[in-house]
């Protein structure tokens, strides 16, 4: 089970964290909702819970929860700039679907 | 896919999902309405720009007239017109000084009532009107309906007028979130509340009414210490003065009503402009076309107005005493209402204070930008913990309802504040279905099997409609005690049912605790049932669509090749399901009887356009 940044990610996550001023890492979790199934949620997190599994990537714990762990396996969280936005985007190899605004996928 | 930014624990909204919320800051004078976008609480603006709106009630023969129009109205409909209806809220006859209103007033029971070329209007009804309109600015402008507001109302309100306040805004179609105490509100706004303690006084001068009120700060909860003030009082009694003194500085002995107004305007707007310059030019023209010109200096206004500001300060004198705190105990003082732009009135507060009051908001909009933060944490927008003096308590145990295939699905998820609403839509999964069982349940587990069951009941009378189409709005709404109310209601018929559950009932600390390790241990496996269910239920809706096309018109369209051909992959997959428990092979075979009627699709959609066009001339067909 793993669960990586690409650089440009960490780089962001870390710049961000520093601008909060606090913070222990970066929460990725998955919910069962939206209109294809599942959504994602990408949060700070300021405290691990006793069942996060935690990786490191480029020096940025990744806080993932048991339930939401299956659905992100091998997933690869970069930041990208996309025209006028920019924001992270999820390279999960276990999405077989997603809405057409993308917020939400299927596995 | 749609990117991602990193939002604070537990701020990330899910998609689609409408948590409209306002602040309504229902005034004497004027009533503003307020939300939360991007974190910023804002006020919202009607179509021109206006953020206040005059609380003004005109009936006229055919409509109902809100707001500046009204307002416009006042002097040639008096009757018909009803201004400041918040002082008639919840009060009887007898507590009113009738010789003060132009209005036709009747002793109804429980409350006095006005009679208008209408009929009788009840001062909630009136009020309910002003709500309308704000709610209909808020939806118009968030787009989307409102889960619910935070209304605000004077501390000094007794249960009748906040009862009376809610019966408002429930016939305005509005779910109260909670009343918030004015002073409260501002504070609020003023982030105060995030401080530890304190002691804090509110100096509220708004167009007629003038209230202090002494707030104490302690564990997060707010507590109204003492408040004071004058019914009488407010920034209308300055702009009399200015008016006063015009009328002997021109020598004017009577004033036709149209020269009155002009002159009350006149001066209003010299006083609004000497709040930041230190003189200014009144010009006016009268009746007989004389134009009059006069000079006012701040200085001279102040002069004028001193005893205005020096009568506000024995309420707050009183409010003091009342609380038991000294001038000097208290942490900081809030300006509210827009009569506290004059600069001799802050000069005023920040004299008896010994302290710069805060003015760096709006003071018109001050309170419904409070009530806007509290009305977007109540609505469940905002994470449990962050706000400690809301967080009366969370639900322990995400709460959802049965979807199709045994699936659930999660409407308030775990450690939410309460009291919090969510609302989300639902549809039909057969053609013509009238009835949707409604089943809620509790738990973290994917499938209802694995949850506790809470509640179940039925909505009746959906009109037939093809699968899809019916569209059935489901809220869950969890009140201040606890309280589970779930509703379904079909949103093109209007039907509606409801059940009333308490959800942590009989539940220990250890049971929750062991309910959620148990739904952390089972993840993979939930997964993996919750994809075959998923995958089985499309499945399953494809086999029903098809076989009951094939029955319409499979031999009208189809040679019998391709319609053995279709046939066999709808049995291929019912076959399936019946038997596979590998979601691969179900979703393959899904695909294949999706390929196999891409050309039947495509023939009945063609034989669908020719039946609706058949007999229909072009040009009735152009725009």
């Amino acid at each position: 089970m793993t669960i990586t940044l690409s650089e440009a990610a960490a780089r962001h996550v870390q710049k961000s964290l520093g601008k909060r001023g606090q913070g222990v890492g970066l929460r990725l979790a998955v919910k069962t909702s939206g209109c294809s199934g599942l959504a994602y949620s990408l949060e700070f997190a300021d405290a691990a819970q006793p069942e996060d599994i935690l990786f490191d990537s480029h020096g940025v714990t990744v806080l993932v929860d048991p339930k939401s762990l299956p659905f992100l396996d091998g997933t690869e969280l970069d930041f990208v700039r996309e025209g006028l936005n920019e924001g992270f985007k999820f390279n999960n190899p276990n999405v077989k679907s997603a809405c057409g605004c993308g917020e939400s996928f299927g596995v | 896919m749609a990117l991602l930014q990193i939002a604070e624990p537990g701020m990330s909204a899910a998609p689609h999902q409408h948590r409209l919320a306002v602040g309504i800051d229902l005034g004497t004078t004027n009533s503003l309405v307020a939300t939360i976008a991007s974190g910023q609480s804002r006020v919202l603006p009607d179509d021109q720009g206006r953020m206040l709106l005059p609380s003004v009630v005109r009936y006229t023969g055919g409509e109902v007239v809100v707001g500046h129009e009204a307002q416009a109205a006042q002097t040639e409909d008096p009757r018909n017109t009803i201004v400041s209806v918040k002082r008639f809220m919840g009060r009887r006859l007898s507590d009113i000084d009738t010789t003060q209103t132009p209005y036709v007033l009747l002793d109804t029971p429980g409350m006095v009532s006005v009679d208008t070329c209408v009929g009788v209007r009840s001062p909630v009804e009136v009020s309910a009107d002003i709500l309308r309109t704000l709610r209909s600015r808020a939806e118009a402008s968030l787009g989307g309906e409102l889960v619910g507001a935070v209304i605000t109302v004077p501390a000094y309100f007794d249960d009748a007028q906040r009862q009376a306040t809610k019966d408002a805004a429930k016939l305005a179609g509005l779910n109260v979130l909670r009343l918030l105490n004015e002073p409260t509100a501002a504070a609020i706004a003023y982030g105060l509340d995030r401080a530890a303690h304190g002691t804090f006084a509110i100096y509220d001068l708004g167009g007629g009414t003038f209230d202090i009120s002494i707030l104490k700060l302690s564990r997060g909860m707010f507590e109204v210490l003492a408040t004071a003030g004058d019914a009488a009082l407010g920034g209308d009694d300055f702009d009399h003065r200015i008016a006063d003194w015009l009328r002997q500085h021109w020598a004017l002995a009577a004033s036709s009503p149209g020269e009155t107004r002009m002159m009350l305007a006149r001066a209003r707007s010299a006083k609004e402009a000497l709040s930041s310059a230190p003189t200014t030019t009144i010009t006016m023209t009268l009746d007989d076309g004389r134009s009059l010109t006069a000079e006012l200096t701040r200085e001279f206004f102040e002069q004028l107005t001193a005893d205005l500001v020096s009568r506000s300060m024995a309420p707050v004198r009183r409010a003091l005493r009342d609380a038991g705190v000294a001038a000097d105990e208290i942490d900081g003082v809030v300006m509210v209402g827009g009569s506290t732009r004059m600069p001799h009135v802050r000069a005023a507060v920040g004299r008896l204070f010994g302290q710069e009051p805060l003015t760096d908001l709006d003071p018109d909009q001050v309170v419904a930008l409070g009530a806007a933060i509290q009305a977007d944490v109540l609505a469940g927008n905002k994470p449990a913990g962050s706000e400690g003096w809301l967080l009366l308590d969370v639900c322990p145990l995400s709460l959802g309802l049965e979807t199709m295939g045994g699936l659930v699905e999660k409407v308030i998820p775990r450690n939410s504040t309460i009291p919090t609403a969510r609302a989300q839509e639902f549809t039909t999964y057969k053609d013509g279905q009238s009835a949707m069982a409604i089943h809620v349940v509790q738990g973290e587990r994917e499938l209802v099997s694995e949850c506790r069951s809470l509640a179940r009941f039925e909505l009746r009378g959906i009109p037939p409609m093809v699968a899809g189409a019916a569209r059935i709005r489901v809220t869950f709404q969890i009140d201040a005690d606890g309280l589970l109310s779930v509703s379904a209601r079909e949103q093109i018929s209007g039907v509606e049912a409801h059940i009333e559950v308490k959800p942590s009932y009989g539940l220990t600390d250890t049971q929750i605790a062991d309910m959620l390790t148990d739904a952390y241990g089972k993840a993979d496996s939930d997964m993996a049932v919750r994809m075959l269910r998923e995958a089985q239920v499309d499945a399953r809706r494809l086999v029903d669509a098809t076989t009951a096309a094939l029955e319409e018109d499979g031999h009208a369209l189809l040679t019998q090749e391709e319609f053995s051909g279709v046939q066999a992959a709808v049995h291929a997959l019912a076959e399936a399901l019946q038997t596979e428990q590998d979601v691969q092979k179900i979703k393959l075979l899904t695909e294949a009887l999706n390929a196999a009627t891409a050309n039947f699709a495509a023939l009945r959609m063609d034989a669908g356009i020719k039946r609706a066009l058949a007999g229909t001339r072009l040009t009735e067909l152009q725009p």
